[in-house]
This record gives C-alpha cells, sequence and structure tokens, in this order.
C-alpha cells in the first residue's frame, strides 16, 4: 500500500502488525512488570463499520433491514442512511498510519472474529487485561435526524455485540450503547439487554442535542440506579455542530468537542439535582481529559453561590458533585509543570475516582504508562488508577486473569 | 573508545531511503536525505512510539500574503520531519527536536560513512 506524503511522494508500506506497531508498548509492559497489574481500560474501540454486513441483519424491522442491506455490502457507493458522518481528520491526514494500514493487519482465519483477534493484539502488547468495547462511527449516530435510525442500528449491533463479540471473549465487555434520542427506546435497551454477559453498565455519546435533565429519562435513569451499574457519557465531536462549525481546523473541534458536549451534559446533571435523585447511581465521563474538569467545578460553584435559587435541589457544591463522579483519563493533559495535573488529580479525587483508558486505536490514543509513569502517584494509587478503580465500579469478577486477587494497599 | 554500529553498504542505503536497525533493547532509525545522514533512537519521546517507522514528511507551511490575508497551505521541502505513528508527533530531521515543543526532541547518534558502509557512533 502507498501513502502519500505530499502531492508528488509516497511511502510504500508492504505490512502492517499491531503488534509490531506497539512493540514498544510491549517493552514498557515487561519493564513495568504490567502482567502483575491488573488493567482495565474502560474505554477503547473498534471499527463496527468493518463488520456491517453481518451487524444490519440483526436489525428487526425488515423494510430497515432490507434497506440497511442495500448500503452496507452492494457497493453502491452511496452513504448509509444510517450513519451519520461528519468532516474531520482523525489520523492526522495519515500521518497516525493504522488508520490507513489497518485493514492489512493479518489475523487467524479461525472461528474467532476478526474484531476480537484485533483487539486481544493490541490489549496483549500493553498488558491489559479486560476492556469496555465501544464502536466507532456509531459515535456520531446521536446526532442523525430520526431517532427510528439510531435505534435500529444501535439494537441490531448491541445485540450482534453481545452475542457474536463478548460471549465469545470475555475479556472484552462493553457499557452498552443507548439510543438517547428515544426516551422509551432507551429504557427498552437497558431493560432488555442490561442483564447480558459482558454488558459492565450503559453509554449515552455526548454529541446530541437532548437534555439530560427531561422527565422522559427518569424511569431508565431508576432502572439504571436499581440495575447497580454505571451510566457513561462518552464525549465525541461534530464539525457540523453551529459553534463547531465556527473553527477550521480539526485540532480545535477536536479540543473543543469532545469537552463541550460533556461540560454541557454535566452541567445539566448536577443543577437539575440528579445526584440527588439518583444517590446510589455511578456516573462516568468518558474521553474528555482532565483539564476541564477543575475549570468547570470553578465555574459552577462560583456560579451557584450567588444563583442557588436555580438549583435548589443541591445540597452541597456542584464540585462536591463532580468529586462524587468517575473519570475516564484519556486523552490525559501532559503540561510541563506537573504540579498542575497533581492538583487536577487532587480535584477529581484520582485515588478512587480516575480510571485509566487507552481508546486505542484511536489517533489520540494512552498507554498505561501515562500513568504507571507519573511522579507523583504511589504505586497503590497507579494501580488503583489502571484497574481497582474499574474493578470497584463495575463490580467486576477477574479472577480468570488473578485467581487470587487483592486489591492494592 | 566509542562503540560503532554496522547499519549498511553505502550503496544500500540511497538518497530517500531509511533503514532501522536493531540495537539493545530498542532501535536505531538511519535515514538519508539530500544526500545527509542522519539517526535516531526509534522511541518516541511523548508516550515511546516508534518514531522511525513513520512517514517522512515536507513541513507544512501557511501561505500569507504582504496583506496579512491567508491563502492557503503548502509544504516546504527544505524541512523533512520524521512523523510518530502513534500520535503524529513531529520531528525535525536535522535536529530531532519536537517541531511543536521543542523542550522534547528524538534521542540522536552521530552517523556517518567509511569504507563503503554506514556507521552509527554509539
Amino acid at each position: 500500500m502507498e501513502i502519500p506524503t505530499d502531492h508528488l511522494n509516497k511511502m510504500s508500506v508492504a505490512e502492517f502488525d499491531t503488534s509490531k506497531l506497539l512493540i514498544n508498548a510491549a517493552r514498557q509492559r515487561d519493564q513495568r512488570g504490567f502482567d502483575k497489574t491488573l488493567i482495565i481500560d474502560v474505554d477503547c474501540h473498534h471499527y463496527e463499520n468493518e463488520s456491517m454486513k453481518e451487524i444490519v441483519e440483526f436489525i428487526d424491522d425488515p423494510v430497515l433491514r432490507r434497506t440497511a442491506q442495500v448500503y452496507s455490502g452492494a457497493g453502491t457507493g452511496a452513504n448509509s442512511p444510517f450513519m451519520m458522518g461528519s468532516p474531520g481528520s482523525q489520523d492526522v491526514a495519515g500521518r497516525v498510519t493504522r488508520y490507513p494500514l489497518r485493514k492489512m493487519d493479518q489475523t487467524p482465519d479461525d472461528d474467532k472474529h476478526r474484531d476480537i483477534h484485533l483487539s486481544l493484539k493490541w490489549m496483549d502488547a500493553m498488558g491489559v487485561d479486560y476492556v469496555m468495547l465501544f464502536p466507532t462511527p456509531m459515535l456520531l449516530l446521536g446526532l442523525h435526524p430520526v431517532p427510528e435510525y439510531e435505534v435500529a442500528m444501535s439494537r441490531a449491533y448491541n445485540r450482534w455485540l453481545t452475542e457474536k463479540i463478548l460471549q465469545e471473549e470475555k475479556r472484552l465487555k462493553t457499557m452498552l450503547y443507548l439510543p438517547f434520542n428515544d426516551p422509551d427506546e432507551t429504557y427498552k435497551m437497558v431493560k432488555d439487554f442490561g442483564d447480558r454477559e459482558g454488558v459492565c453498565g450503559f453509554m449515552v455519546v455526548s454529541t446530541r442535542y437532548k437534555p439530560v435533565y427531561d422527565n422522559a429519562y427518569m424511569k431508565t435513569y431508576s432502572l439504571i440506579e436499581e440495575m447497580g451499574k454505571p451510566l457513561a457519557f462518552h464525549g465525541s465531536y461534530s464539525w457540523n455542530d453551529h459553534l463547531l462549525g465556527n473553527t477550521n481546523r480539526f485540532l480545535v473541534t477536536h479540543a473543543l468537542g469532545f469537552t463541550v458536549f460533556n461540560a454541557v451534559h454535566m452541567c445539566n446533571w448536577i443543577v437539575n439535582g440528579l445526584p440527588e435523585r439518583f444517590p446510589k447511581m455511578d456516573v462516568m465521563w468518558i474521553e474528555s481529559g482532565l483539564a476541564w474538569i477543575p475549570w468547570l467545578m470553578q465555574r459552577l460553584d462560583n456560579d451557584y453561590r450567588m444563583r442557588s435559587s436555580e438549583a435548589p435541589l443541591l445540597k452541597k457544591l456542584p464540585s462536591e458533585y463532580m468529586q462524587d463522579m468517575f473519570y475516564s483519563s484519556q486523552p490525559m493533559e501532559m503540561p510541563h509543570d506537573m504540579d498542575i495535573l497533581e492538583m487536577t488529580f487532587k480535584m477529581i479525587k484520582a485515588e478512587t475516582q480516575l480510571c485509566w483508558c487507552s481508546d486505542y486505536p484511536h489517533w489520540d490514543m494512552d498507554v498505561p504508562s501515562v500513568i504507571w509513569d507519573l511522579p507523583f502517584l504511589d504505586e497503590r494509587q497507579k494501580k488503583n488508577i489502571l484497574g481497582e478503580n474499574a474493578r470497584k465500579l463495575y463490580n467486576m469478577d477477574v479472577s480468570d486473569r488473578f485467581p487470587n486477587y487483592k486489591p492494592p494497599v | 573508545m566509542a562503540k560503532e554500529l554496522f547499519v549498511s553498504k553505502s550503496d544500500d542505503l540511497q538518497d530517500g531511503d531509511r533503514k532501522i536497525v536493531p540495537n539493545g533493547n530498542y532501535e536505531i532509525g538511519v535515514y538519508r536525505v539530500n544526500g545527509n545522514l542522519f539517526a535516531y533512537q526509534n522511541v518516541c519521546p511523548h508516550q515511546g512510539g516508534p518514531a522511525c517507522e513513520g512517514l517522512l514528511m515536507a513541513k507544512v507551511e501557511e501561505v500569507i500574503a504582504e496583506d496579512k490575508t491567508y491563502q492557503g497551505m503548502t509544504f516546504n521541502h527544505d524541512e523533512m520531519h520524521i512523523v510518530c505513528p502513534w500520535h503524529g508527533w513531529e520531528f525535525d530531521l536535522e535536529t530531532g527536536d519536537m517541531v511543536a515543543d521543542r523542550k522534547f526532541r528524538l534521542k540522536k547518534y552521530e552517523v556517518a560513512e567509511k569504507d563503503d558502509g554506514i556507521y552509527v557512533t554509539l
């Protein structure tokens, strides 16, 4: 395969192997003894579009299924009416080479799905024991103008994922995609799939225009709280968004997009008193990095002190509710001044509330050493963030990887 | 006396070529570009990616007219960049400096030709 390096020249690539690409991650794994450390990745991805021919067979509605079949394999060249595209350059215009080259990655021709093989390849290289697996193009499905399409596709995806992937490989788990634009179908999804093997929680992609405080969602939150599983909001971007459409470089669209949508939902979640209404529900915020949290804590506290009459359900400061929540670490900002990061960790109570994630294979992924090598953490804190916090959050049985597992002390 | 690592015969590394040679726990990437040789450890200072296995690309520059208006972008082949394939961090081929934040750099090695061979000084 050839990748253009400028408008005239190309670089030829004969082979691509994830294990080889990540050989330095494997060296870090061995140098740091990650084989003896429980590592749970709370946010990684696969490319479900590469399995779309299989997935669409799980669509219940015969008319929608037939439509999806036409667009998933007939080679019409038309965009699928089920998927939302957004302009963007996640791979920095081909510089992050695993994007254009991933199709060359060889996997065994056996009964296991290719996505299982590909996932285990990078997990083993990094020393990751378990992951929460999420889709990729579907992260934009919340922007689809027709809720019915999000419902049909996410229901088909969840059936396919739980039956064809998670049941086959216990190291792969998920927080279930919820079709949040349809509150009743969201409730039904939790009810129908919440107890399936490998479903450790529920996930709402933040990039959408539905307020989390809508009364229509309360029965779903009650059900999730009753089930004792966490609810996550996963950041994403949309260059078609009116505000972000004012930016002309993907750098900014990404830096703001992945944060702003989560920030809006976080604000709505807190000022409407949802932590008071659902005090036993664990809430997690995924893929917005960490720097936005101290900013929002200070902004909300400052305004709340002046306008508490607008948030009468609150019994403590917004920042204190935020300290009760969980956060995924990636893409973790690395300031030159480590005091800034250390203060951020302190403000979010990282020791118990922060969970490492890779976001692999996406372009801004983090390896486990980003946590392990932090100079201000002791070994127990590192192990908490890399695995123990997530194990507790998901109440996860890790005995197949660590038969005598004991929480770090 | 400093140890030397044999890279290749001179003729086997043509202009524009790159060769990655093992060196202990890691590798060294050796480039010949515009007649000059460069050698760097194949470890990105960001998260440890195999920087030398990525693309070699010309620097991208903005074209700004005299009236300060933006006129597009172009490649500057006088400054070539080593691009780490893990995250896209770019390094100046001549110095090894990370171009967006020069507090970071690739570990550089001396590299020279002698007796029809290319050698890195360790």
